[in-house]
């Protein structure tokens, strides 16, 4: 099978000589087509710097990073935002635009894809969130809404371009239970119709059952 | 349609009080400048009020005159000189000075006046409303009042078209002499005097009792229709002694101003005024687009996370500024249009909106406004979107 993501001997640092830390040590890593993968480990043992990296956010500094088509060992600013592009992103604070309607927020997403038209992206937008169950909602400010919902618009804003790869980092820490399970739920479904890979971080024992495959984080290296 | 959210459009409009705190800044230094120009134009203009109305081609004034209210007298032969040569039309001499009007109506108010005297056999002066009222200056002691003056000389335009007789006394170093007040004309204030008389040299030379005869303040040469008066002031400057100055109307126009604006403060304090302003406006508008960014750093990286460029954020910051600038603007303008009003009506002084100033007001209040924003968008590179996750 094809994978998404190929990551050899990753190490990752941080700060600057004395002080240097590592707090990646030898990653190898390779991640299928269509996997739903949940990576856990006690605080501070470097997932979020992992998916970081993965997500073009941070620079790789050594060892081989492939995401998508995209080698990220020396990538220039302009070859991250390529991958950027296609990733979707769900935080643990859902980040959305407060300045903008929940439409809005989505639509900030499909406007970076060429030819995009604006009847199109008005009709996308609104059908996703009918998918998440804010059909009603479309025009609310995030402010008014409750977190679950919130994080569900984020799923929106994450999956309405259809990208390969969907990067979670603790989507359901700041939920209740129920709308943590439904979120989840709903980034399964929602990966499942598309057919795109998931990797998600989280400390939530009770959503590892939607995995494909649990791997395990401790003090900067994979178990 | 290819048409995309207004991000920053959004975004700035989110925070009405910020806006708005942003607009007034704008507001408020459009509104300085455009007071500080106009009132300066004004001055400058109003000052050469005088110099435009006056009928000839071709001034002579003392080398020590500095400006129309530091005017040294010189010989009136240097003025007769030039009448041999074949160009000239007519000389007429005119005669300047400032005297103590006493307000006729309460009596122990005195206040200088500015008074001018022309010879009645030509026209050397073309103020509104002097034609037709030039012959009643032939009798002794009537002069026509400047029904633009302050109003601290009492209401002697209104009792005039009244028809009341007025009279009243014009003093000159402790020797007073009575006027009557037989007609009105248009010249203005200016920086220099708050009200102006007119009226023949003989009657200038009876109040001005004490001044050497045969010593004129003004030359005035008109000369033949058709005279290249470039070539002709080249020519005088050369016939006549270096004790008189020949000058052009446009280069005595431009000596008057030239006054105000380099040997004197007025022009320094302007220019002054004008900076303060801008620099008000710089201060506010890159502090409110500072603290945008600061504030919203989280969103700019969320932006870029999900794969906006840098640049999309610069723009973002200096559309904001284009938007502040235009909206500031205009209220601005509308303000400093009813301002000018009010300066008009309390000054006096021409002030007025032209489409120059507006223009360059305007682009000065976008060059500001960017200014800022440049300024500001360097707090952008602290977006970092490894720090959302
Ligand atoms: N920007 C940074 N500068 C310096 N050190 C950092 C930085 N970000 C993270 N670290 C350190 O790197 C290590 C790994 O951090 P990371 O955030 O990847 O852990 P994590 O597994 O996501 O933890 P948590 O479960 O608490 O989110 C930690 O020791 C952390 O202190
Ligand atoms: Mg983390």
């Amino acid at each position: 099978m094809e994978s998404v993501i190929s990551i050899r001997s990753l190490n990752h640092y941080f700060g600057k000589d004395p002080l240097k830390k590592q707090v990646l040590f030898d990653i190898n890593l390779d991640v299928h087509a269509g996997e739903i993968i949940i990576l856990t480990g006690p605080s501070g043992s470097g997932k979020t710097t992992l998916l970081s990296l993965i997500g073009g956010l941070r620079s790789v500094q050594e060892g081989r990073l492939r995401s998508m088509e995209y080698e990220l060992h020396r990538a220039n600013e302009e070859k991250l935002v390529q991958v950027r592009r296609h990733i979707g992103y769900i935080f643990q604070a859902h980040n959305l635009l407060p300045f903008m309607t929940v439409q809005q927020n989505v639509q900030m997403s499909i406007e970076l894809h060429q030819n995009f038209c604006l009847k199109e992206a008005r009709k996308k937008s609104e059908a996703i969130l009918t998918e998440v169950g804010l059909g009603e909602r479309i025009h609310y400010y995030p402010n008014n809404l409750s977190g679950g919902q919130k994080q569900r618009v984020a799923i929106a804003r994450a999956l309405v371009n259809h990208p390969k790869l969907v990067l979670a980092d603790e989507p359901t820490a700041a939920l209740d239970s129920k709308s943590g399970r439904d979120v989840v739920n709903l980034m399964q479904r929602l990966a499942k119709e598309q057919g795109c890979t998931i990797l998600l971080v989280t400390h939530d024992n009770r959503i590892l059952d939607i995995a494909d495959r649990i791997i395990h984080m401790e003090d900067g290296q994979l178990r | 349609m290819f048409r995309k959210l207004p991000t920053a459009w959004l975004q700035l409009r989110h925070q009405k009080v910020r806006l708005l705190v942003a607009l007034s800044g704008v507001i408020f230094s459009v509104v300085i400048v455009f007071m500080q120009l106009g009132i300066r134009d004004a001055l400058f203009n109003s000052s050469v009020r005088f110099h435009e109305g006056l009928q000839g081609d071709c001034f002579l004034i003392s080398p020590r005159s500095t400006s129309l209210i530091a005017m040294q007298s010189f010989p009136e032969r240097r003025l007769l000189q030039p009448l041999a040569f074949d160009e000239v039309q007519f000389v007429s001499p005119i005669y300047l000075g400032f005297a103590q009007w006493k307000n006729p109506e309460t009596r122990d108010y005195w206040r200088n006046i500015f008074i001018i005297g022309i010879d009645l056999r030509h026209q050397p002066v073309d103020f509104s409303n002097v034609i037709e009222n030039l012959d009643q200056l032939k009798i002794p002691d009537q002069v026509l009042f400047d029904q633009d003056s302050r109003s601290e000389f009492g209401p002697i335009a209104s009792d005039f078209q009244q028809g009341k007789v007025i009279q009243t006394e014009v003093g000159n170093q402790g020797s007073n002499r009575k006027v009557k007040v037989v007609g009105l004309f248009k010249l203005g204030t200016s920086f220099g005097s708050d009200g102006n008389l007119l009226t023949s040299h003989l009657n200038f030379l009876r109040i001005f009792n004490n001044r050497q005869k045969g010593f004129i303040d003004v030359g005035l040469i008109k000369l033949k229709p058709g005279t290249d008066v470039k070539k002709f002031t080249d020519r005088l400057s050369k016939y006549l002694p270096k004790d008189v100055k020949i000058m052009s109307k446009q280069e005595f126009i431009e000596f008057e101003k030239n006054y105000w604006q380099s040997s004197t403060a007025i022009g320094f304090i302007f220019n002054l005024g004008v900076a303060l302003g801008i620099i008000v406006g710089i201060v506010v508008v890159y502090q409110i687009l500072y603290t945008n960014v600061s504030e919203h750093l989280s969103q700019y990286a969320t932006l870029k996370a999900i794969g906006y460029r840098h640049n999309y954020l610069l723009s973002m910051v200096l559309q904001q500024a284009f938007f502040i600038a235009v909206l500031g603007y205009i209220p601005g303008l509308l303000i400093t249009v009813i301002q000018y009003e009010f300066t008009k009506k309390a000054t006096l002084l021409p002030v007025i909106m032209t489409s120059e100033r507006a223009l360059f007001v305007f682009f000065a209040t976008l060059a500001m406004c960017f200014l800022s924003g440049m300024t500001a968008v360097h707090k952008l590179k602290a977006a970092d979107p490894a720090d959302i996750f």
